[in-house]
This record gives structure tokens, C-alpha cells and sequence, in this order.
């Protein structure tokens, strides 16, 4: 029998089945990757095999014994260990308390040993060659150290399974480089590593066999090297390869430009960017582009005005502005869907309506208010407009997949009509399909007017979709590409420098 | 129905609670739903006797005696209602132990309102038990000026002048909930602490206004306000349902209840959708301390006196459990204002239970814990799921055997 198998998994949210019966097994010695769209399930099956969620139905067999995980810790004693899509570490507790909490090594009088924890945690980041001061505040680091750090933690264990939720997002392409050396090196170990992402080049990289789910049902799983890379999109997406070029064909860009709306000169912030020039016409998608830490994410801050600039001067549709806090900037018809959704996007507990028409009613203060069926069509129509999935706009949107998140966030955005729409990362851990649905989207929106600033880390995307691209290294601007000259090359050449 | 079902869930367990409490009393206390149409003696107000201003602790003894006595039994409060003041529109109120509990439970059913709203935004205010304090103490003062014609605005009678005293201690509580929310939300201090300075200093700001004496009062406009009748009803009654309604409004007609819950869930995603954090959560607290200066207003006016040390002692503690038996959480985000008022009966409820069984006051608050803690143990979904499961295994073993 395999390490991990898992026979008729099914799960039912409140009335909406998430899971219909799935068999999935891993084996011991094979980095198996598991694919499929937002919603399809894999967060789910995850979540059941952790011992996250009760499965509705079925059983799942771990190392030749039925199991029934109660919690995560359960599931850890028992040698699977998960490092989830969003970093799930304490920022306020140094490196190595992270590693070994809840297994601090001990003196003989039972007392923690901070000594021993600051070697066991070196020993354990030295596994993936890093080398960093375990005594630091976790925040002090990077996203993508932090995710290096819970890797760190889920072998520090005595594993047997190592689960990835999409471990990438956040990394640079050396960093992943990185990652797929300990990936491998561990299944050499022979350690069993499910692997879930949305970059298709990575699954074929390292993936030993390929597991696809669709709507929460199981399509086949499949040795990677009998599965060629279309047919695998096709199987995901459930259309056949035909219509998935047409649907890439379809992006058209827009080059009617209109008056120029946001102009920024100068801009920016001692210790967090140098002053940069920043414009956007109408109609234009302006793209910034740089490695991780090299100033976008900072740039649409300042312009949203969550960070005050200490430079430089800001103009909106011609009118003087100065945005010091989000709220000037909603009112002026400036939208961002940020980078970290759950911190700074959804609000959990609140419904799909809710939060929808939250940044409507922001902008509108508080005497002004929808009514019940005013928010209730306006949910309804962006739920079918951006083909959310969800049975109803009452639905808490925290039940939500990540990408479905994302598209409520978008419909949050276009219900305040903005003349300016910035997106950071917007399609950072979302699937081909939804991607593909956001890029179009945005051209979309381009056409009819609205200037756009967009800012990805992954430089197809960028090239395809913008008319212009600003190029940030070390937080300044090194060069601006437009038109022809935009392609994958110069703009890697500028970032390189 | 789906809809509606969802909207009252969080009163489920509360309304439950509620009922088993007065089905108790139904069975083991004699006359306790027994309610009378009293017709109103006299309009015009006993004089009160005078307490010796050189014997400040004898008087709090005292003044703390007679709220005990007015909660303990109902017929020294009947007598203590004849004996006094009340003014009532028809000339006839309703007069027994539910009447009573509502009554006596007015000033946590008020405190509640702020309670809730600030505990929605994910803070907390410690400090109303004092601000209370400062309320009476104020109007106290003020009556006491006016009474001696020491204050512009006696000429108005003291028919009239009772409004002064009331709309000061109104402007000073508001005063109060304004400077807790510039601690917690302009200078972003944690609100348990932030809110514990006013709750050291304010009895102490209230003893300075009342230069350490225990102010009595017989006005009876200030007077009226938790011992007067209106429409059947005890007037404080009709203060609590009239701010209900108005916090009904204010949170779910305009979209501060929106706001509220999404600043409380996801402050800084809130200000990533262009609302004004901080002033929300500013607001919550001014308001919070406006309903802490009428409940000042009704404690000070049910013993007819200001006394610092012990006005409204404790009440936070109340209010905070009255928001989270109706299903507010601590955590913040969801705010139900029914819940919070159904919690605060629930309290008054199971403390008068306590005082008609003779339970000693030394030993009240046991027994009241333990019903909290079913009640909050019944409010929790996993201890719940834990029971049930315990029940359908049991259920499901019969079944086999």
C-alpha cells in the first residue's frame, strides 16, 4: 500500500459539497503534485488529510493504518507536516522560537533551553542552506525567508509526508531554485512531498506524478512525464486545448489613450523608495515591474495613501491632490486591491454583499445608505459578472476559496466606478482559469476607459497585458520600457541592471 | 425563513436561559409574576431626611443599605415607592417583581448599548462603572447649587432647573468617552489599558467634585428619572426602550453598524476600503460614554444621592457580560444591541432571584457565576458539538444493543 491513500473523501459545507468522492495516494520517495482550479478542492483535501476538517465521508490510510486526524498536531505526531499558502508563523517571536515551538528542547530541570533552540533551529535551517540570525524577530525577514522558515519547521519533525501549499508565491526565482534542491534532496531521503501550485513550469520541474481535481471531484492522476503541459490545462479547466488557445489569443491591447489621469512627480519616501515619476492615461495599463522588496508594492502605497510620501507632488484628472490617507484616495476614485488579501482585503466574517459594497459605502460616508435591495443587486450582479462561486451573496466570504476572495475584492473595487485601478499581485495564487478571467478583465477595463497599475512578479504576465513598464531595482526606478520594446528580455535586463 | 432564523440565532440561547430562570421562579417563588395597577398616591415629594455632612461613611453605609433594601424586598420597595415622589402621567403604574427587575436592571441595560459597540470594534471599556460615578456626582452638585440658589439658571425653579444637572452630567460622562477614545484610537494605546486610567482616576475626579461628601438630593425632576411611572411603566424603562431604539437606528438605518462590525473583524482591511478606522472607533467610545452618564443619571437618582465610592461599583463587569451572553464577541466584528439587552435582564433577573431566596449578599455572586458560566458555556458551538456527540454516541450504542 502507498505511504498516504485516501478512498471516498467527500465534504459538505453548509449544503454546498466541497469534496465527491476523491481517492488520492502518494508514495513514499515521490514529489506528487496535485492540481486544480480555485474551488476544485485541493485546499480541502489537504485540510481533511491534516486533520483540519472531519471528512463527510470515506477514509484516509496513512503509513498502512486508517487514520483519523483531530487536529494538525495530530496529523504532525503522526509525520505529516503542512506549510500553508499563507505564512502561518508568530512575526513577533524570533526565528528560532518559531522552528521549535511547541517542541522546545529542555534543560534537565525542565526549563526551556534557549541555547539548545538557537542550535537545533540553525541545524534545522542549515538543512535548506540558510543562514540567517535565528535570535531576530521573524518580521524582520522577508515573506519569502518566512516561508523558508515554516519549511524549516515542518521538517524539523520527524516527517514521513511533507505537504506545500503553494510554497512559490512569494519566492524569486533563485529562491525556488533553492526550494526544488531541498525538494529533491528530501526525496532522495525518501520522504513523500505533495506539492501544490498554480506555476505550471514548476510542476513539471519537479513533479514526479500529477494528481488533478475538478470541482471537487478527481479527473486522474498521471506520471508527469505522460502528460503533456496542454492537456493537463485542458483536464483543469475542463475545455479541450483548442478553446484554451483561443481564450489566450483573446487578449487584445488597448492603445486608445485618453487624457492623462494620475500624475505623480517625485514621489516617495526616505527608507522605503527614492522619488520616482509616475503617470497613467486612460486606457493605459502601466505595469511595474522588479524583483521582491524593489519598491512596487511600496509605490501603490503611497499613491493609495496608506504611507505617507515625505516628497514630491501628486495630480489627479489635472486637480493638485495629496492622498495622506486611503479614505482621500477612495473619494478621488483611486482603487487598490492589495497585496495581502487576508490581511488587508477581505473581512472575514462579514458576507460576499457586505463586502462587496464595502468601499461604496465608505466613499459615501456613513448617512448615505444602501439599502438591503440596492447592496443585495449590486452583490448579484458581480457575483455573475465576475463568475463567483458561491450559492449566495449571504455567504460569509472567509468560506470562500482564495481565488473567489480575490474576485469579490475586484468586485469591492469596481463598485466604487474608480478612474484609477491598482492591482498588486492580483493574481497571486489563483489558477490558469482565473487568471486568465482577471487579465481579460483588466483589458477589458482598459477599453473602457480606466487607467490601470499593475504589478506582478510573475514578467509574462507584465509583458503581456502592459502598455508601458516601469523597471524598479533596489527600491528606485531604473528604466521604463513602452510600447514594442516591451518584451521578457529588456525588461530582465533592466532588473538584472 | 432561512433569513430570519439566522438573524435570531445569537437570542437563542439567551431567550432559553431567560425562560428556565423564570420558570424556576414560577415554581419556587411565591407571587414572583404577580403585577398590581397601583394608583399614584401623591405628586408631590416626601422630604427627605438629611444626612449629617460630617459623616460621610455612615451616610455611604447607609445609601448602600438602601439600594440592597429597594432590590431585596419588593414590599420595602413597594413602601419606599409610596413614600416617595413618583409622578405618574395617568395616575396609575404597574407595580411587581418583573416590573421591578426591569426597573433595577435599567442601568446595565443602558451601559450595554456603549459596551457593545465598543466591544465590536475589538476594544473594551473598564471605565463606565466611574464615569458613572462622575455623572452623579455632577448632577449632585449642580442640584445641590441650584437648590441654594448658588447657580445661574435657579430662577427656574425647581420644577424647570433639574434639566441643568442632567444635561452637565450628560456633557461631562460624553466628555469622559471622548478622552478614552483619543487614548485608544488617536494614540492607539491598548483600550484595557487606555480605559483603566479612567477607571482609577474617574471615582477620583467624582470624589473631587463632590469635595468627598455624599450629596443627597430631592428634586423631583432628578428624582423622577428612576423612580417615577410614565404610561404603566417605571420611567427608567421607557429611557432604556427609547435608546435602544435610537442605537437600533443609528447602527443598522445608517452604515456605522457596517462599519463597526468591519473595522472589529479587519481594522486595517477597513482602511484599505477608505474607512475612517479611527474614527469609528473613536465614535463608539463617546457614545459609550454617553450611555455610562445616564446610567450615572439613574443610579444617582434611584438613592437620591451622588456617593462616589459606590455608584455604579462594578457595573463594567455586568455590562461586558450582558454583551457577551447576547452573543457579542470579545474578539470583536458581529454586534447583536438584542442580545446585549436580553444579557442585562438576564443578570438583573438572576440577581433579584437571589435576594427573594434570601441568598446572603456575601455570598450572592457565586451562585450567579455558576449560571453565567452555563449560559456562556451553552452560548459556545464546540462545548455544543461536544455535548451532542456525547448524547448520540450514547444514543448510538443503545441503538446497537
Amino acid at each position: 500500500m502507498d505511504l498516504l491513500q485516501t478512498n471516498g473523501i467527500e465534504k459538505q459545507f453548509l449544503g454546498v459539497k466541497a469534496l465527491k468522492g476523491v481517492d488520492f495516494s502518494v508514495k513514499s520517495g515521490e514529489i506528487h503534485a496535485l492540481m486544480g482550479e480555485n474551488g476544485a478542492g485541493k485546499s480541502t483535501l489537504i485540510k481533511i488529510i491534516t486533520g483540519v476538517y472531519p471528512a463527510s465521508a470515506g477514509t484516509v490510510y496513512f503509513n498502512g493504518k486508517e487514520c483519523k486526524f483531530r487536529s494538525p498536531l495530530d496529523a504532525e505526531r503522526a509525520g505529516i507536516s503542512t506549510v500553508y499558502q499563507e505564512v502561518n508563523l508568530l512575526p513577533d517571536l524570533s526565528v528560532a522560537e518559531n522552528i521549535c515551538i511547541g517542541r522546545e528542547p529542555r534543560t534537565k530541570l525542565g526549563f526551556i533551553s534557549k541555547k539548545q533552540r538557537k542550535v537545533q533551529a540553525r541545524k534545522a535551517l542549515a538543512r535548506l542552506d540558510i543562514d540567517i540570525n535565528v535570535s531576530e524577530n521573524l518580521s524582520s525577514y522577508s515573506i519569502a525567508i518566512q516561508q523558508l522558515v515554516a519549511i524549516a519547521r515542518a521538517l524539523d519533525v520527524d516527517c514521513k509526508l511533507l505537504i506545500l501549499d503553494e510554497p512559490t508565491s512569494s519566492l524569486d526565482e533563485n529562491e525556488v531554485k533553492e526550494l526544488f534542491k531541498v525538494m529533491k534532496k528530501l526525496r532522495e531521503e525518501g520522504m513523500a512531498i505533495i506539492f501544490i501550485t498554480h506555476f505550471l513550469d514548476q510542476v513539471y520541474e519537479v513533479s514526479d506524478r500529477i494528481t488533478i481535481l475538478r470541482d471537487g471531484q478527481l479527473v486522474g492522476s498521471y506520471d508527469a512525464k505522460d502528460l503533456p503541459r496542454i492537456e493537463m490545462v485542458a483536464k483543469m479547466i475542463g475545455k479541450t486545448p483548442d478553446e484554451i488557445n483561443q481564450m489566450q489569443a483573446g487578449i487584445v491591447k488597448n492603445s486608445n489613450f485618453g487624457d492623462v489621469v494620475y500624475e505623480a512627480k517625485g514621489i516617495g519616501r526616505s527608507g522605503t523608495i527614492s522619488p520616482v515619476d509616475v503617470s497613467v492615461r486612460a486606457g493605459e495599463q502601466l505595469g511595474l515591474a522588479g524583483l521582491l522588496g524593489s519598491g512596487r508594492s511600496e509605490i501603490a502605497q503611497i499613491i493609495f495613501g496608506v504611507d505617507p510620501h515625505d516628497s514630491g507632488t501628486m495630480t489627479m484628472c489635472g486637480k493638485s491632490v495629496n492622498f495622506n490617507s486611503p479614505q482621500k484616495a477612495v473619494k478621488a476614485k483611486v482603487a487598490l486591491i492589495a497585496e495581502d488579501r487576508k490581511v488587508t482585503g477581505i473581512i472575514p466574517d462579514l458576507t460576499i454583499r457586505e463586502n462587496i459594497i464595502l468601499a461604496l459605502q465608505a466613499s459615501k460616508g456613513m448617512w448615505k445608505t444602501m439599502t438591503l435591495k440596492q447592496q443585495e443587486e449590486m452583490a448579484e450582479k458581480y457575483i455573475k459578472l465576475l463568475r463567483i462561486k458561491t450559492p449566495s451573496g449571504e455567504q460569509l466570504i472567509k468560506h470562500l476559496s482564495g481565488g473567489n476572495q480575490q474576485k469579490v475584492l475586484i468586485a469591492r473595487w469596481l463598485a466604487t466606478t474608480p478612474k484609477l485601478l491598482i492591482l498588486d499581485e492580483p493574481t497571486r495564487g489563483i489558477d490558469v482559469g482565473a487568471k486568465a478571467e482577471i487579465e481579460a478583465l483588466t483589458q477589458q477595463l482598459c477599453g473602457e476607459g480606466m487607467a490601470v497599475i499593475f504589478i506582478s512578479s510573475e514578467l509574462e504576465e507584465v509583458v503581456r497585458d502592459c502598455d508601458r513598464v516601469i523597471v524598479l531595482r533596489d527600491r528606485k526606478k531604473v528604466g521604463e520600457v513602452a510600447g514594442e520594446d516591451i518584451s521578457l528580455k529588456n525588461v530582465m535586463k533592466l532588473i538584472a541592471g | 425563513m432561512n433569513k430570519t432564523s439566522n438573524k435570531f440565532r445569537h437570542l437563542v440561547w439567551p431567550l432559553v436561559s431567560l425562560a428556565l430562570l423564570l420558570l424556576f421562579n414560577a415554581i419556587f417563588t411565591d407571587n414572583f409574576f404577580k403585577i398590581e395597577i397601583k394608583k399614584q398616591e401623591s405628586a408631590k415629594p416626601a422630604v427627605q431626611t438629611v444626612v449629617p455632612d460630617n459623616l460621610p461613611a455612615a451616610a455611604g453605609e447607609a445609601a448602600a443599605q438602601a439600594e440592597a433594601a429597594v432590590q431585596e424586598v419588593p414590599e420595602q420597595a413597594q413602601t419606599s415607592a409610596k413614600d416617595s415622589k413618583g409622578v405618574s402621567i395617568f395616575g396609575y403604574y404597574l407595580y411587581g417583581t418583573p416590573i421591578d427587575i426591569l426597573n433595577q436592571g435599567a442601568k446595565v441595560m443602558v451601559l450595554a448599548i456603549g459596551m457593545t459597540l465598543v466591544i465590536a470594534t475589538g476594544g473594551i471599556d473598564i471605565s463606565v462603572g466611574a464615569v458613572m460615578a462622575i455623572a452623579g456626582a455632577i448632577a449632585a452638585l449642580l442640584i445641590s447649587l441650584l437648590d441654594a440658589g448658588k447657580c445661574p439658571g435657579a430662577g427656574m425653579g425647581p420644577e424647570f432647573y433639574w434639566i441643568i444637572p442632567i444635561l452637565a452630567a450628560l456633557v461631562l460622562a460624553t466628555v469622559a468617552g471622548f478622552w478614552n477614545g483619543m487614548l485608544v484610537a488617536g494614540f492607539g494605546i491598548q483600550p484595557m489599558v487606555a480605559t483603566l486610567v479612567l477607571m482609577v482616576a474617574g471615582r477620583g475626579v467624582a470624589q473631587l467634585i463632590t469635595d468627598g461628601q455624599i450629596i443627597t438630593f430631592d428634586n423631583p425632576g432628578l428624582v423622577f428619572l428612576c423612580n417615577g411611572h410614565a404610561l404603566f411603566l417605571p420611567f427608567s424603562v421607557w429611557i432604556v426602550i427609547t435608546m435602544y431604539v435610537i442605537a437600533g437606528l443609528l447602527t443598522r438605518k445608517t452604515a456605522l453598524g457596517l462599519f463597526i462590525e468591519s473595522v472589529g473583524n479587519n481594522e486595517r482591511a477597513s482602511r484599505y476600503a477608505g474607512i475612517e478606522a479611527r474614527r469609528i472607533k473613536w465614535l463608539t467610545y463617546v457614545i459609550c460614554g454617553f450611555c455610562a452618564g445616564v446610567a450615572g443619571l439613574l443610579a444617582a437618582s434611584n438613592i437620591k444621592c451622588a456617593d462616589s465610592n459606590n455608584a455604579g461599583l462594578y457595573l463594567e463587569l455586568d455590562a461586558i457580560l450582558a454583551t457577551v451572553i447576547g452573543g457579542t464577541s470579545m474578539a470583536g466584528g458581529r454586534f447583536f444591541l438584542s442580545g446585549s439587552l436580553v444579557g442585562a435582564i438576564l443578570i438583573q433577573t438572576l440577581t433579584t432571584t437571589m435576594y427573594m431566596k434570601n441568598v446572603s449578599p456575601a455570598i450572592v455572586q457565586v451562585p450567579k457565576a455558576m449560571v453565567v458560566i452555563i449560559v456562556c458555556l451553552l452560548q459556545s458551538p464546540v462545548f455544543r458539538a461536544k455535548v451532542l456527540s456525547i448524547f448520540a454516541s450514547k444514543a448510538a450504542k443503545g441503538g446497537v444493543q
